[in-house]
């Protein structure tokens, strides 16, 4: 188990290093860094003596070193756009997307997962047929579109939610929260669902097919016929069995959520990482961009790191 | 007709699933509209002089104050909604059907290739797609469009934007293509065709898209169509987002973003009519795929 650990250990490792590499090569081959430093009026003479200080001649090898050092020291370089230090730009946006991410992850697996397994205990019924059919219009509707649905009827026409901003928020030592007021959670419930919603449907497909799957098995066969309650034989017998393919696409979905987060963000100005990902876009903020990347592949690592260590936990063939 | 039917087991299950025949006539209905655009829609979105401000914020007919020449009314500039839309749609589909296309033409490609030669090459080819494959599209797409910004000098980035916007979204789909064609192809090379075609000492690429391809068509049928609502559908959201294209030359997910500014003051059908027409397009597009599927893979039913 700790040879398992280590490896997987191992492998992130190297997914940073070439996440970092790909930053890295953003950063020096898409555009010129001096050009974007500089004014027009900046001298060749002067653009030649900055790039040699900057060490920008120097063996690619050894800028990529000197990078990847400085970024593990927390020195994330400067924005194109803003002359800030993209450390703290970043970092003042994290928690905005990490916590919209985690409400709408936990509202996917709360709704999905009892959905997905009812849907598969009762395959001809008439609510699980209408509950099929709107999660194949859900997956086909953009998010995007989810979410101007969601500004015009609870936003516009009934007026009961706020449609853009994060509401008031709390500051707990550098972690600015809306959790802690009722404003801040009437900010976060629209954006939430909007980035929820197709997750939701993910979940639930892939639960009712794993679910499936179990109930069709020898064991559960027997297990009926050796006279086990139903309640039994659905929760602890069968859904059990389902809970590692769950806990993989929770990994999966992370990604897909912080991904999504960017059009939620957009729609709902929400100020988190997605919005100044955008913003950095339109304005071609390469610094920010490549940062952007890592701090994203960062938390991706990070949680399949935990799936990993989770499947520890659950299923104890994995023990040994 | 009706013997010709019954032997084909798609045309069967196709005229037994009233679902499946609505999503088939709205997607053509869509499709034709948008082919022939110049010639049904009654004004040139793109032609300024085609249309007049004096008719701007005209409701659709069936509300009061609309008229019949704008059946669906017009937006701030006085464009006819139709019109726009056909426009729209026919860009939304144009970058959707060539990004598709790229996208196949490489996957398949490098799928074949991979599960053909195995090995080495197989295995940086599959590294590739694992890691693009842990990058939801939209990430890819966008950072593609953002390395375009930051490559192309500024003169010419106006007008490759849809170029751009079509390769940002081949080269985020292209990994379905790629994993199917490879698996299918490792299961073709054992089958005693291939064989003989190698020991017969034809060429790789002979056997690779004479012999192998017709053989794995099917499943590749299947994410194409999958594949075009997701292509159509990432170039609404980009275009959504202000990365895709400009407002001069609006595709249905420029619409939506140009009528979000309407939802507050009444104009409804800026917004809602493209949103509907965008939906419309992908569901029945989504349909077709989930259909395809199954004739495909008679083991789902």
């Amino acid at each position: 188990m700790f040879y398992f650990i280590y490896k997987r250990l191992i492998q992130s490792v190297f997914v940073m290093l070439a996440v970092a590499f790909l930053a890295f090569s953003l950063f020096r081959f898409v555009g010129d860094p001096i050009t974007q430093m500089t004014g027009v009026e900046t001298s060749v003479v002067d653009q030649e003596r900055l790039r040699e200080e900057l060490g920008l001649n120097d063996p690619f090898i050894s800028q990529f070193g000197r990078f990847t050092v400085d970024m593990l020291q927390g020195d994330f370089g400067y924005s194109f756009r803003t002359r800030q230090p993209v450390a703290e730009m970043i970092a003042s946006r994290i928690p905005a997307t990490l916590e919209l991410g985690v409400v709408a992850l936990l509202i996917s697996l709360v709704v999905g997962i009892p959905a997905g397994v009812y849907t598969a205990l009762r395959p001809r019924g008439v609510i699980t047929q209408t509950i099929l059919m709107t999660t194949l219009i859900g997956i086909s509707i953009p998010t995007f579109v989810i979410g101007i649905m969601l500004i015009f009827l609870f936003g516009v026409q009934l007026g009961w939610l706020p449609t853009f901003g994060r509401g008031e928020t709390v500051n707990i030592g550098f972690w600015e929260s809306s959790f802690f007021s009722i404003d801040g959670w009437r900010a976060l419930i629209l954006p939430a669902v909007t980035l929820g919603v197709y997750q939701l449907t993910l979940t639930m497909r892939l639960v009712r097919a794993q679910m499936m799957d179990v109930m069709r098995s020898d064991y559960i066969r027997f297990a009926t016929a050796r006279g086990v309650p139903m309640r039994q034989l659905y929760f602890r017998h069968a859904l059990a069995n389902t809970m590692v393919p769950v806990i993989t696409i929770i990994g999966l979905q992370f990604g897909g959520v912080i991904a999504f987060s960017i059009v939620t963000e957009s729609v709902f100005q929400w100020p988190g990482m997605g919005l100044l990902f955008l913003e950095s876009i339109r304005f071609v903020d390469i610094p920010v961009m490549g940062v952007y990347l890592v701090v994203i592949a960062f938390f991706f690592v990070v949680v399949n790191l935990l799936v990993d260590l989770l499947y520890v936990a659950i299923d104890p063939r994995l023990r040994v | 007709m009706k013997e010709f039917i019954k032997r084909s087991e798609g045309l069967w299950l196709f005229t037994r699933s009233p679902a499946v025949m609505v999503a088939a006539v709205i997607a053509i209905l869509i499709f034709i509209g948008a082919a022939f655009a110049p010639w049904i829609a009654s004004v040139n979105p793109y032609d300024l002089g085609s249309f007049s401000l004096m008719d701007g914020l005209l409701p659709p007919i069936w509300q009061e104050g609309g008229i019949s020449q704008f059946m669906l009314g017009t937006d701030d500039q006085g464009r006819d909604m139709i019109s726009s839309i056909l426009y729209g749609a026919r860009l939304s589909l144009l970058i959707g059907l060539s990004a598709m296309a790229i996208a196949t033409v490489l996957g398949v490609g490098l799928g074949l290739a991979a599960g053909f030669y195995g090995g080495r090459f197989d295995a940086i080819i599959m590294r590739i797609a694992d890691i693009q494959l842990a990058l939801p599209a939209i990430l890819t797409a966008l950072l593609i469009d953002g390395i375009a910004r930051g490559i192309l000098p500024p003169e010419v980035q106006q007008d490759l934007r849809v170029v751009v916007l079509t390769l940002a979204i081949a080269l985020s789909l292209w990994v379905n293509f790629a994993r199917t064609a490879r698996a299918s192809t490792f299961v073709e090379m054992n089958k005693e065709y291939v064989q003989a075609a190698i020991i017969m000492g034809q060429g790789p690429i002979r056997i690779m898209f004479i012999h192998i391809l017709p053989n794995i068509l099917g499943p590749l049928l299947v994410i194409m169509t999958v594949d075009l609502a997701s292509a159509i559908l990432l170039e609404a959201t980009l275009s959504f987002l202000g990365i895709g294209l400009a407002a001069d030359s609006p595709s249905l997910g420029t619409l939506i973003r140009i009528g979000m500014q309407f939802m507050l003051s009444g104009e409804w059908w800026i917004l809602w009519i493209p949103t509907l027409f965008l939906v419309a397009l992908v569901v029945s597009i989504n349909t077709l795929g989930d259909f395809m599927r199954d004739v495909f893979n008679p083991g789902l039913r």
